[in-house]
């Protein structure tokens, strides 16, 4: 028997509307995990690298982590992958929800699509039923909207639907699949799914999902509910709010936006504004708030409460979570009513709340300083609120300027020319990134940026508080109970590192000590896409219930699959690994490895050449970011070593990397 | 002694919708629970509790597993509150003919909340337990035993009957009837 996992994919060919459902090898389990890792390992399998997103051999996978369905709280992860239209590398965005544990319970761990339905189609996932229907009549509905049509249709009320909404459908690359109050929405992963011609994929499932052994394995759920109950009661002292407790940022719970309103970006990525935040600002948008918010709501199996439901007068309610709260009211420069408001037209469209945003401000930006002209907005209405929803609108249909901007920045900047790529400015690998500008380099951040292959901050950070506290009581009232670690020498790192002189940024933590730390934090992100683990529990708060030395326990009293440490480590290094494998295969290279150039004000060049040097000789990588063969051996990935041997990518770049020695040579 | 009343303990749950979140953890654990072995597999299919959860129109209802009923209501009921208009049978707890709320999902045999039965018995029911937010409450409440007043009445319908039939008639039969039972 197999245990937490089902054992079997459904592999669904849409060209040939074939579907067969296949028995997986547990060995692939026990060197990749699952969600994740086993889709990394089927995409290197499969999708060689001059496929490209918009080919009917691209996969599209959506997989439920190793743990998804079992009892252990917050393990509901559905982990979407495949190549991504706008930065052509692997993309591997996931949605919290409802939908990954439904699907185990119907008897399957992935769902495999390939090939092109010609017509647009849902897919039924009921148990051992598995169809593949007309879904001409969903055409050009919204996302939200096509999960209950699918519901009420099916007499389904308890079926969970995963959907795309017009943007899907249209291929925009920034276009988000959307399920309950959860989208994975990273990399343009809708547009894969408009492009295969699916517009949903509703499942029901009502079998079992079995623990390899049952008390113990539930002893170590109440003890995760337990701590989570404790962190709840004891959020950290001396942090601001939203990094003080458990869950994704707690957006929809709180009001006091003066952080992120002051220190985030607004308009394109631009304009810091010191003194937004005042008494009436306070006022009006907990007004708003208030008054829209009905209820806060979590995922499968949570005790969290991260999503809202939302209703704004006149219009339809829909769900939202985290920091789409803010991302059209900053990029708009508008206030908090508009952006709840475009936000609910965005979700039905089905695209991506930080790229969509930035798209927008991005064009206006460009016609403001004459590259692009008032004929590309021929329409388009005069008050800044309209200009929002006409080019989302634009957008979403690919009409006019906005089929060029369904392309994202990186992509519209290179088809608009005339210099507007220095407006596509907030990018790492082609992929729009937080509104953040600082002032002051940080080295920890500086490697998270340039080597998260996420693309995404907040996908690879945690754990590790972002500052030093000011004094050593506070520092070791905070290690007194940081058990989390993988390593007491993390604790010393903290203890030490003071805010301002000899032990402080950029110099301290040093190199090598950033090095351990970054990976420290890679590691369980890897981890939690794995298992299915939502990584507000996980890997992105700061002492979280799920850490390096109960996981491997969770694998083997769930999953049955002997694990400590060092395996769990092992496993989570090798499909880390066959992520970059995927990648550099496609092209990456170290020169793609950096933040915008204007993330920080102050940098500094030769440091951050050290850092990348030393972080990529940590991780078994050669100076150009291309695991070497000794490592890839090492980690049982003989199998990419002869590739990339055969295809020559050893050799290009060993000539290559002395050219190439240093990124920051552009960016000062 | 005569006239103190016999006490008994009611179990009961308080249920809370507008502190329930959807997060279904209740299903979660008490299928758990209820597998054989104990927690050996999860199936919220086969849970006793049950949320009934549409978030759109803010509906979120956890419902126990009732009695079994053999036949379906002749007639049934559909609840507005609040604007909100809860599906058909909604707040019904019986496993029942006309739905597949509270069976077996290959079976089909009736489920029934038994507050977590178990040896030893546990502190709360295990759905509370995993409710975090409050919206379900365990209670332990000490009523009056229905008992001393059916006895009462008991006394009443005797009499009556020795009065009309004369005692020793009744005793003879009381006495047949015992046999038989005990047999
Ligand atoms: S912590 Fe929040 S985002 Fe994570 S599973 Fe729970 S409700 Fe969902
Ligand atoms: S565990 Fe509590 S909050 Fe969660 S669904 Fe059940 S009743 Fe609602």
């Amino acid at each position: 028997m197999r245990y937490a996992e089902t054992g079997f994919n459904l592999e669904i060919d849409l060209t040939r509307g074939n579907i067969e459902r296949v028995a997986t090898d547990p060995r692939d389990t026990e060197l990749y995990l699952g969600g994740l890792g086993t889709n990394a390992k089927i995409l290197w399998d499969r999708v060689a690298p001059e496929v490209d997103a918009f080919s009917p051999e691209n996969l599209l996978i959506f997989a439920a982590g190793l743990l998804c369905g079992t009892p252990a709280p917050g393990c509901n992860r559905t982990i979407v992958s495949t190549i991504s239209p706008q930065t052509k590398l692997m993309a591997f965005s996931m949605m919290g929800g409802f939908w990954a544990p439904e699907l185990k319970y119907a008897g399957y761990d992935k769902v495999i699509l390939r090939g092109k339905s010609p017509k647009l189609v849902y897919i039924l996932i009921h148990n051992d039923k598995v169809e593949i229907r007309d879904a001409s009549h969903l055409s050009g509905k919204g996302a939200v909207e096509t999960q209950e049509l699918l519901r009420a249709e099916l007499k389904e009320p308890k079926a969970q639907v995963a959907a795309i909404g017009l943007a899907g459908e249209n291929k925009v690359f920034f276009a988000s699949i959307e399920q309950g109050r959860s989208s994975a929405s990273r990399g343009g992963i809708g547009a894969v799914m408009g492009d295969k011609g699916v517009k949903a994929i509703v499942v029901r499932g009502t079998k079992d999902v079995n623990m390899a052994q049952p008390a113990e394995y539930m002893k170590l759920c109440n003890d995760v509910l337990k701590y989570i109950k404790f962190r709840n009661e004891n959020p950290i002292p001396g942090v601001m709010p939203i990094l003080a407790g458990l869950g994704s940022p707690q957006e929809m719970r709180v009001h006091d936006e003066k952080w992120h309103t002051e220190n985030f970006m607004w308009g394109n990525s631009r304009h810091r504004r010191k003194d937004f935040w005042n008494d009436d600002v306070e006022k009006e948008w907990t007004n708003t708030m208030d008054k829209a918010r009905t209820r806060l709501i979590s995922c499968y199996n949570c005790p969290m409460q991260c999503g809202a439901t939302i209703s704004m007068p006149g219009l339809p309610t829909y769900m939202m979570k985290c920091f789409s709260k803010l991302t059209y009211t900053m990029a708009a420069m508008s206030n908090l009513d508009f952006g709840l408001k475009i936000a609910q037209r965005a979700t039905e469209y089905g695209v991506d709340g930080f790229s969509a945003p930035q798209v927008m401000a991005f064009a206006l930006e460009l016609l403001e300083n004459g590259i692009l002209t008032d004929k590309d907005f021929e329409g388009m209405p005069t008050d800044n609120d309209g200009k929002f929803y006409w080019l989302l609108d634009r957008i979403v249909r690919r009409e006019g300027i906005g089929d060029i901007l369904a392309n994202g920045t990186y992509w519209a900047a290179e088809q608009i020319g005339n210099g507007a790529n220095a407006f596509a400015h907030n990018n790492i690998k082609k992929h729009e990134q937080l509104p953040l500008k600082l002032s002051m380099l940080n080295p920890i951040y500086f490697l998270m940026y340039s080597t998260g292959e996420k693309i995404n901050i907040t996908q690879i950070e945690g754990q590790f508080p972002q500052a030093p506290w000011p004094t050593m009581e506070e520092r070791e009232e905070f290690v007194k109970d940081w058990f989390q670690v993988p390593d007491d020498k993390f604790k010393q790192i903290l203890l030490d590192w003071e805010p301002r002189g000899e032990k402080s940024m950029p110099l301290y933590p040093t190199v090598q000590m950033c090095c351990d730390i970054v990976d420290w934090q890679e590691r369980m992100h890897y981890i939690d896409d794995a298992l299915g683990m939502c990584s507000g529990l996980s890997s992105f708060p700061l002492k979280p219930p799920y850490h390096i030395h109960n996981y491997p326990k969770f694998i083997s009293l769930g999953a049955g699959i002997e694990m400590d440490e060092e395996k769990l480590t092992n496993a989570a290094k090798r499909y880390r690994t066959l992520v970059r494998a995927i990648n550099i295969s496609r092209g990456m290279r170290r020169k793609d490895e950096k933040p915008p150039e204007n993330h920080w004000k102050k940098r500094f060049p030769e440091l951050e050449k050290e850092l990348l040097d030393t972080y990529y000789k940590f991780k078994g990588w050669n100076n150009d970011g291309i695991p070497t063969k000794e490592y890839l051996n090492e980690m049982g990935l003989g199998y990419v070593a002869e590739e990339f041997q055969k295809r020559g990518i050893y050799s290009e770049t060993e000539s290559a990397s002395s050219k190439e020695t240093s990124t920051n040579n552009e960016t000062n | 002694m005569k006239d103190e009343k016999k006490k008994k303990i009611v179990k009961s749950i308080r249920i809370n919708v507008d502190k329930c979140n959807g997060c279904r953890a209740c299903e979660v654990v008490c299928s758990a629970f209820h597998s054989n072995p104990k927690y050996s597999s999860n199936n919220p299919a086969r849970s006793r509790i049950r949320v009934i959860r549409d978030p759109l129109a803010d509906i979120f209802v956890p419902v126990y597993a009732g009695e079994y009923a053999v036949a379906e209501c002749a007639g049934r009921d559909k609840y507005t509150i609040d604007g909100k208009e809860y599906d058909e049978c909604a707040f019904c707890r019986a496993s029942c003919p006309s739905r597949d709320l509270f069976k077996e999902p290959d079976s089909g045999l009736p489920l029934k909340c038994d507050m977590c039965e178990s040896d030893p018995t546990l502190e709360r029911p295990l759905c509370v337990e995993w409710c975090l937010n409050d919206a379900l409450i365990f209670e332990e409440r000490e009523v009056d035993d229905e008992d001393d007043v059916k006895q009462e009445e008991l006394e009443i319908g005797l009499e009556s009957l020795a009065n009309k039939y004369g005692i020793q008639k009744l005793a003879e039969i009381i006495a047949k009837m015992s046999e038989s039972k005990k047999g």
